[in-house]
């Protein structure tokens, strides 16, 4: 069980060099959308014994991150005519070097936390760590709205995957009210998205700097 | 129980009195007499119902659940809430009825309404500040107090100066609330409950500090200095009866948060009683020479309330000291002297203050220096502003001379003792209170001398015309209240001694009867109406006879004198003001003249609040002028707004790592 866990987990982690390092604003979204699907399936193989509430989870998880909400990017992204991220603040190989130095940082870090054993052998907590910090960087470098709304989805995979340590003492209703805020929040962005582009003709959310007062 | 809902119905009718107002039209005359109606309604029920309690000796309590967590709706009358209850019923009654003269819906229409309104509000939530048994009851309160205050003070919003006046205040009241909140936060923690109830026993570090917030919190309102920056430019620039109803009864709602919460806490620390007997000291002296340096009549006034408010702290640091020591005469005395200062300051602060409206009215300038000759025009102001400027002097047979005297003796039997703790602050605070009466006189002299003697320096002063009598009778009434008071003291001891049995709880070993001649002094003081009497009756008498002739004082062999040849108030001031220049620190323009035919020249000089414009000021200018160097980082880069949260997970994330 361990192994395929961590092979899952190993995917994800590249899965965030990947994002980091495609300039193809399509090819991002289809990455994130994997990562996400990949991720619904984790509650299936965490625990031993199947329980009703981790079955509960996957569905919903899946359709939403898998399929429902990159299909939203992407009729967006066609809505706006883009295909690249043209400038981000640092090019693209040093964000995939970021990147990598961030997933190393995290397996140290996660060594020197007090885990309990059962969740030391694992990945999980290494690879939350790295994926929410790919999920910064990515906001952070990143200047399109959609990538920005990209990169709010791979830090919120990273802290879904956290979830995961708590999946049996949290109860499934807040898992699920996540996933809602998750979706109405990206929905409302596909809406923004659309409406920025026509306010600015553009979709550069450095313009918004005009809003500040 | 009946009796304190007939009391909250009371309150109930003071609150909603500006509400029908609010229906009327802006320039209806109906809504204002409703209000005033409505004011005097409740005010005479809640005067009765604590003739009634406080005759039938009884303290009645109510306490209900309301909703709140851990709080419950807890009022109470007893003698110490009673005290101060009745100064709340009757000032702003009276300042009610004044209004209807002063300040005529009619001529008023932008802010007569809301002024009514918050009016009554004000007049509601001190009675309920007074009654509350509740912390959070009490904060509630306390706080519409603060705001109806605020919204009356500020009623013309249309002038920069009221706006300025209006936000200091705010912002003070709001760092008074802070503490309160602290002292009340503290006090469920030490109790395990808000119900202000006595009977608790406190660590003496917890003791400690409720006391001392409670001494910042409640000085601010109270004005202490230098607590006291908020002061005396929301006086100046509230309307007169506004002024008067802060001045007379909100003031004294500081004051009796420190009276209740050191009547709440057990016998604390020895240096409590030395600590209000200096704080008072230093507040009555630096009040009254700032009063001095003043042009604004009524900015004069609200220091002088600073220095009757520094006397009041003076009784009761010199009662806590006694509490401390176990002298029952020190604690009788000066407890007694200052609840009586608070009913006599609430009574003649507020006759000088509704005295001062009619004379701005008249003369339509609030600056001294431009009034003068007032005497001829307004001779029934002269003679109401006469007797309350006596009284604010302590001068016999009126009741400032009552109250001081108490301290007075109090002070003087503490000396002899030597040797114990608080001994240098008691002497401190007598040479003080002597210094202050001595300064007050010559604050007043100069007032009657610049505003209602001489001849009018300005043209308006010349067409001053006598007040309405709806603007008169108030002052009339409160008069007579300085004049009875003054004359038979004797008349109000029971209720000082109910009060004491509170505070101190157990009744007192003796009367103040028994240390103090009241009786003489009644009799003293008829005897120098009589005197008085006479001799104004006979220099009629004189005058009927003989021929008068009206001619110019003084007029130096000039062939045109004029009335700005005539002292001023500031110049009348001006020696006193060099004298404590140390405190006020001056500031005077004035140009050098030179050679021998000098070209025209002026000179201004004017005496700032040290605390307020040489220190609070300057420093939120500088803390304004370095603040806005943090907006460096307010990009409006939403990405740098998630880089500062990434940097503050890594921050966190390896502090939590060198933690563990």
């Amino acid at each position: 069980m361990t192994n395929l866990l961590n092979t899952i987990l190993v995917i994800v982690l590249m899965l965030n060099l990947f994002a980091l390092g495609t300039s193809r604003i399509v090819s991002v979204i289809r990455t994130v959308a994997a990562q996400g699907a990949l991720l619904s399936l984790l509650p299936l193989l965490l625990h031993e014994h199947l329980t009703l509430a981790a079955a509960l989870t996957v569905v919903p998880t899946f359709a939403l991150k898998g399929i429902i909400i990159p299909g939203m990017m992407i009729h967006a992204l066609r809505d706006v005519k883009i295909k690249r991220e043209v400038e981000p603040l640092i090019g693209l190989q040093p964000s995939v070097i970021l990147g990598a130095l961030a997933t190393v940082f995290a397996l140290l870090f996660a060594d020197q936390l007090p885990l309990t054993d059962a969740h030391s052998g694992a990945l999980i907590v290494p690879t939350a760590i790295a994926t929410v910090l790919a999920g910064f960087i990515l906001l952070t470098t990143r200047f399109k709205a959609l990538t920005q709304v990209v990169g709010y989805l791979v830090l919120e995979n990273g802290i879904f995957i956290f979830g995961m340590l708590l999946v049996e003492a949290m109860p499934l209703v807040v898992e699920m009210g996540v996933l809602l805020d998750l979706f109405v929040g990206i929905f409302v962005i596909c809406i923004i998205v659309n409406q920025i582009n026509q306010a600015f003709a553009s979709m550069d959310t450095r313009r918004l700097v005009s809003l500040k007062e | 129980m009946n009796v304190l809902f007939l009391l909250l119905i009371a309150i109930v009718l003071l609150g909603f009195s500006g509400v029908p107002g609010c229906l009327l039209s802006a320039r209806s005359a109906a809504g204002q007499r409703v209000a005033t109606a409505l004011m005097a309604a409740g005010s005479l029920l809640g005067l009765a119902c604590v003739a009634g309690i406080l005759c039938a000796g009884s303290a009645p309590s109510l306490s209900l659940a309301w909703g709140f967590q851990q709080s419950r709706f807890a009022v109470a009358v007893d003698p110490l809430s009673a005290w101060f209850l009745i100064p709340v019923f009757i000032v702003p009654m009276l300042g009610s009825v004044y209004g209807l003269g002063y300040w005529k819906q009619a001529e008023h229409p932008a802010n007569g309404r809301r002024l009514g309104l918050f009016f009554g509000l004000l007049a509601a939530a001190m009675a309920l500040v007074v009654i509350a048994r509740d912390g959070v009851l009490f904060l509630i309160a306390w706080e519409v107090m603060a705001l109806a205050a605020y919204f009356a003070a500020t009623a013309e919003d249309d002038k920069a100066e009221v706006r300025r006046a209006g936000w200091i205040y705010l912002i003070a009241t709001h760092i008074g609330t802070l503490f309160l909140l602290a002292l009340f936060a503290l006090w469920r923690h030490a109790t395990g409950s808000f119900a202000l109830e006595a009977g608790h026993s406190f660590p003496a570090e917890a003791a400690t500090t409720l006391f001392v917030l409670a001494l910042i919190g409640f000085g601010f309102k109270a004005g202490l200095m230098p607590l006291h920056v908020w002061l005396p430019g929301a006086h100046a620039n509230a309307p007169s009866h506004v002024s008067a109803v802060m001045s007379g009864v909100m003031l004294k709602m500081g004051v009796y948060g420190i009276v209740r919460m050191t009547a709440l806490l057990p016998v604390g620390a020895v240096w409590w009683g030395p600590v209000l007997l200096a704080v008072g000291a230093a507040t009555s002296v630096a009040g009254i020479a700032f009063a001095i340096g003043q042009r604004d009549l009524k900015r004069l006034l609200a220091y002088s309330s600073i220095e009757n408010i520094g006397i009041i702290a003076m009784g009761l640091g010199l009662a806590l000291l006694g509490r401390e020591q176990h002298h029952a005469e020190w604690v009788l005395l000066g407890l007694g002297g200052a609840l009586l200062h608070v009913w006599n300051h609430s009574l003649f602060k507020s006759l000088l203050f509704f005295n001062a409206g009619a004379v701005i009215h008249a003369a339509q300038t609030r600056d001294i220096d431009q009034m003068g000759g007032l005497a001829k025009r307004l001779p029934r102001v002269m003679a109401l502003f006469v007797v309350g400027a006596a009284a604010i002097c302590a001068l016999p047979p009126l009741n400032g001379f009552a109250s001081e005297w108490l301290l007075y003796v109090g002070l003087f039997r503490t000396l002899g003792l030597g040797g114990e703790a608080g001994a240098p602050a008691v002497a401190l605070a007598a040479v003080a209170l002597a210094m202050t009466g001595a300064l007050a006189v010559a604050c007043f002299v100069k007032v009657l001398g610049a505003v209602f003697l001489g001849t009018p320096r300005s043209e308006a002063g010349g067409h001053a015309h006598e007040p309405e009598a709806v603007m008169l009778m108030p002052m009339a009434a409160l008069a007579c209240g300085c004049v009875v008071i003054g004359l038979f003291p004797l008349g109000v001891m029971p209720l000082v001694a109910a009060a004491f049995q509170t505070w101190a709880s157990h009744p007192a070993p003796l009367s103040v009867a028994a240390s103090v001649p009241l009786k003489s002094l009644s009799v003293a003081g008829l005897a120098l109406v009589g005197l008085a009497a006479a001799l104004f009756l006979s220099l009629k008498l004189i005058l009927r006879t003989k021929r008068v002739r009206q001619g110019v004082t003084w007029d130096c062999g000039y062939a045109r004198p004029t009335g700005r040849m005539q002292y001023t108030g500031s110049s009348l001031g001006n020696s006193l003001v060099e004298l404590t220049s140390f405190l006020l620190w001056p500031k005077h323009f004035r140009t050098a003249l030179r050679g021998h035919f000098p070209r025209p020249s002026a000179f201004k000089s004017l005496v700032p609040d040290t605390v307020l414009d040489r220190l609070v000021m300057p420093l939120f200018r500088t803390t304004g002028r370095y603040l806005p160097k943090l907006r460096v980082l307010q990009q409006g880069q939403t990405h740098v707004y998630v880089l500062y949260i990434l940097i503050v997970m890594i921050v966190l994330l390896v502090w939590g790592g060198m933690g563990s």
